[in-house]
């Protein structure tokens, strides 16, 4: 079997299209559906889950026959770490505080390019952890603590 | 006369020190953002909308309409000077623009790009004051009906003229309307697609969803690229065009003024498929065609003006009737709810201030990044030389704490990547994003009219055409999508896209 249609970008469109438009029809089922008159919760979002689903089976129909490939440069390193490292500021805000949050973000997102270097970024998460003490809690007055429980 | 004492009173509500202050860090932030690559209009007006909050409606507008009107105009000024597009509606310009910077006439073709811009600048603000009252007008007038075809007509209009794969601007559209429903449904109380988080009741943020899209995902997609780039700036010299530069480029200014106008109104185009219309435009009308590409004023001075005169209009039916026109219109919007105003054509009659003040703004903004910013220019070519590696994780600074002065919720801060991550996988397979925000925008309050409308005409969805104003949009949404699908435009278009 030829399985060429893998590596295609409008198969993978449609896929996309069609999990996420099909697990809205799915879930939307718990809704009331309601009638033209009045309409209930379940009955919008059906309608959109169904468009999205007819739009994928197009694309995965185009993707199946020919189309442009899925191009091979991308970083699947910054792919991962960038929202890891937001989340990692997630994590840290409420337990740990500002200033550490954020230098655990500016330093673990740099990690994200493969030209960053070690001892230029550790400078700057400081200058730049700085500025934005200095900006956003003392000049602008966000409610933040800088160091949870000390400062 | 009421449009002389209307401007009047815009001018004073925007000359207020504090107007004028937001008005000044607007532009400022624009040019910056504008002069580096990597980061677009879209993407710091939804990282500083946060910071809006605490601001007066009336100067946070004018802030935010400041970074994105500053943002064309630093695109424009790297695209000349090192032939870099700050922003891709500067594209166009590097083509001639450069040129003129090779051959020592770096000053003038800024400064032409300074006063073809302001030109435009001027006469889109004087059409948004001329067209805006009686086009709210009308607008006050209509039903839910009319609401309703009315953004079906502007997301079908925004999704096929956009760039890119018309049937996937389309279904982008969709996917923003369904998640604009998320979060809790105002007529059962049941929520819908919450997942159990509490935090989702009240729906997902719009700014989360604009900083994971395009700040977040934007960055993910800038690393995969190669990022080397070497800067080598011109030397400005002497500044003033000579009277035959002015004399060549009076015509092409008034003519990308008027392209930048239509373009402008329409949903869904963007500022560079002014500036390119425009360009095609004077290389056709010019007398001698093979100067283009070689320093030819001419493809500075058009461009310019029409993505300036596109930038202004497109505030015509995002403030008259609270129908964004294009991904930087849907922020505003968002801005403006967020600011507790409702927006449509109500705006203009309960809060004038807002809609003068804001006009008069843009004025004064042009006229500021000007005067500011030819003097500024060595300043902005050093910039520059910020390396991506530093700049992006900066970027990834300003989100997060952006995102998190909101509602200072972690929650939040997770959606936001996880949406960094939808929006780096939509722009992979080819999805344009913008769309997805006019829709999401739009979603809560087009489900809304649909079921007013449904319950005034007792369910028979024949309400849609057998209204006038309603059945002339229903109209112009199957003109747009029958003119786009005949196969001579698709491949027009497809050309122009690649």
């Amino acid at each position: 079997m030829n399985l060429e249609f893998l590596e295609r970008k409008d198969f993978w469109s449609g896929a996309m299209l069609i999990v996420i438009g099909g697990g809205a029809v799915l879930i939307a089922r718990n809704y009331q559906f309601g009638s033209s008159l009045r309409m209930g919760p379940g009955y919008f979002p059906t309608v959109l889950g169904a468009m999205l689903v007819m739009f994928g089976v197009y694309f995965v129909i185009q993707g199946l026959r020919s189309g442009e490939k899925l191009t091979s440069s991308w970083s699947l390193r910054a792919l991962i770490i960038l929202p890891l490292s937001l989340v990692l500021f997630g994590l840290l805000i409420d337990r740990a505080g500002f200033i550490p949050a954020l230098l655990a973000l500016i330093i673990s997102s740099a990690a994200a390019s493969t030209q960053s270097k070690p001892i230029e970024v550790l400078a700057f998460a400081v200058f730049l952890t700085a500025i934005c003490v200095i900006v956003f809690v003392w000049a602008l007055g966000l409610p933040y603590e800088l160091i949870a429980g000390i400062w | 006369m009421d449009l002389f004492n209307n401007l009047i009173f815009g001018f004073s509500e925007a000359l207020s020190l504090q107007n004028l202050l937001y008005c000044f860090i607007g532009v400022l932030v624009g040019t910056l953002i504008g002069v580096l690559p990597g980061i677009g209009p879209l993407g710091t007006i939804a990282i500083l909308l946060p910071i809006t909050y605490g601001v007066p409606p009336v100067a946070a507008m004018i802030m935010l309409a400041g970074i994105y009107y500053g943002a064309q105009y630093g695109g424009s000024t790297t695209a000349i000077l090192v032939n870099l597009p700050g922003e891709t509606s500067a594209v166009v310009t590097c083509i001639d623009g450069h040129q003129m910077a090779q051959q020592g006439r770096a000053g003038p073709a800024l400064a032409i790009a300074a006063i073809g811009s302001f030109f435009a600048g001027t006469v889109g603000t004087l059409l948004i004051a001329l067209f805006g009252p009686p086009l709210a007008d009308v607008a006050l007038k209509f039903g839910a009906p009319e609401y309703f075809s009315l953004m079906l007509m502007g997301l079908v209009a925004a999704a096929v003229l956009a760039q890119g794969d018309m049937v996937k601007s389309i279904a982008m559209v969709v996917m923003g309307l369904l998640l604009g429903i998320i979060g809790t449904d105002v007529n059962s109380g049941v929520q819908r697609f919450s997942f159990g988080f509490f935090e989702l009741t009240d729906g997902i943020g719009f700014i989360v969803v604009a900083v994971g899209v395009f700040a977040i995902g934007e960055i993910v997609s800038n690393l995969g690229e190669a990022q080397e780039r070497r800067v080598l700036a011109n030397k400005v010299s002497h500044l003033f065009p000579t009277l035959q530069d002015l004399k060549k480029s009076w015509g092409p200014i008034l003519r990308g003024t008027g392209i930048g106008c239509f373009f402008g109104v329409l949903p869904g185009t963007g500022p560079s498929i002014a500036s390119f219309s425009s360009y095609m435009l004077e290389k056709k009308v010019a007398k001698n065609p093979d100067e283009f590409g070689r320093g030819a004023i001419q493809g500075v001075a058009g461009p310019e003006a029409a993505n300036n005169a596109d930038a202004q209009c497109k505030f015509i039916p995002m403030l008259t009737l609270g129908l964004p026109a294009s991904g930087v219109m849907a922020l505003m919007l968002g801005a403006l709810t967020i600011q507790g105003i409702q927006p449509g054509p109500q705006v203009m009659t309960q809060k004038p201030e807002l809609f003068w003040g804001l006009i008069a703004s843009m004025w004064i903004g042009n006229l500021l990044l000007v005067v500011l910013n030819l003097p500024l220019i060595g300043l902005w070519v050093k910039l520059l030389q910020v390396p991506y590696r530093l700049l992006f994780p900066a970027i990834m600074a300003f989100s997060a704490i952006g995102v998190f002065s909101v509602n200072n919720s972690a929650f939040e801060i997770h959606l936001t990547a996880l949406f960094g991550v939808l929006g780096f996988i939509w722009m992979r397979l080819g999805f344009p994003l913008a769309p997805m925000l006019l829709g999401f925008v739009l979603g809560p309050m087009m489900e809304e009219y649909l079921r007013r409308a449904m319950l005034m005409s007792g369910g028979d969805p024949s309400v849609f055409i057998t209204r006038p104003i309603s059945l002339a949009f229903i109209i112009a949404t199957i003109l747009i999508l029958v003119v786009m699908v005949a196969p001579s435009v698709r491949k027009q278009r497809e050309a122009f896209t690649d």
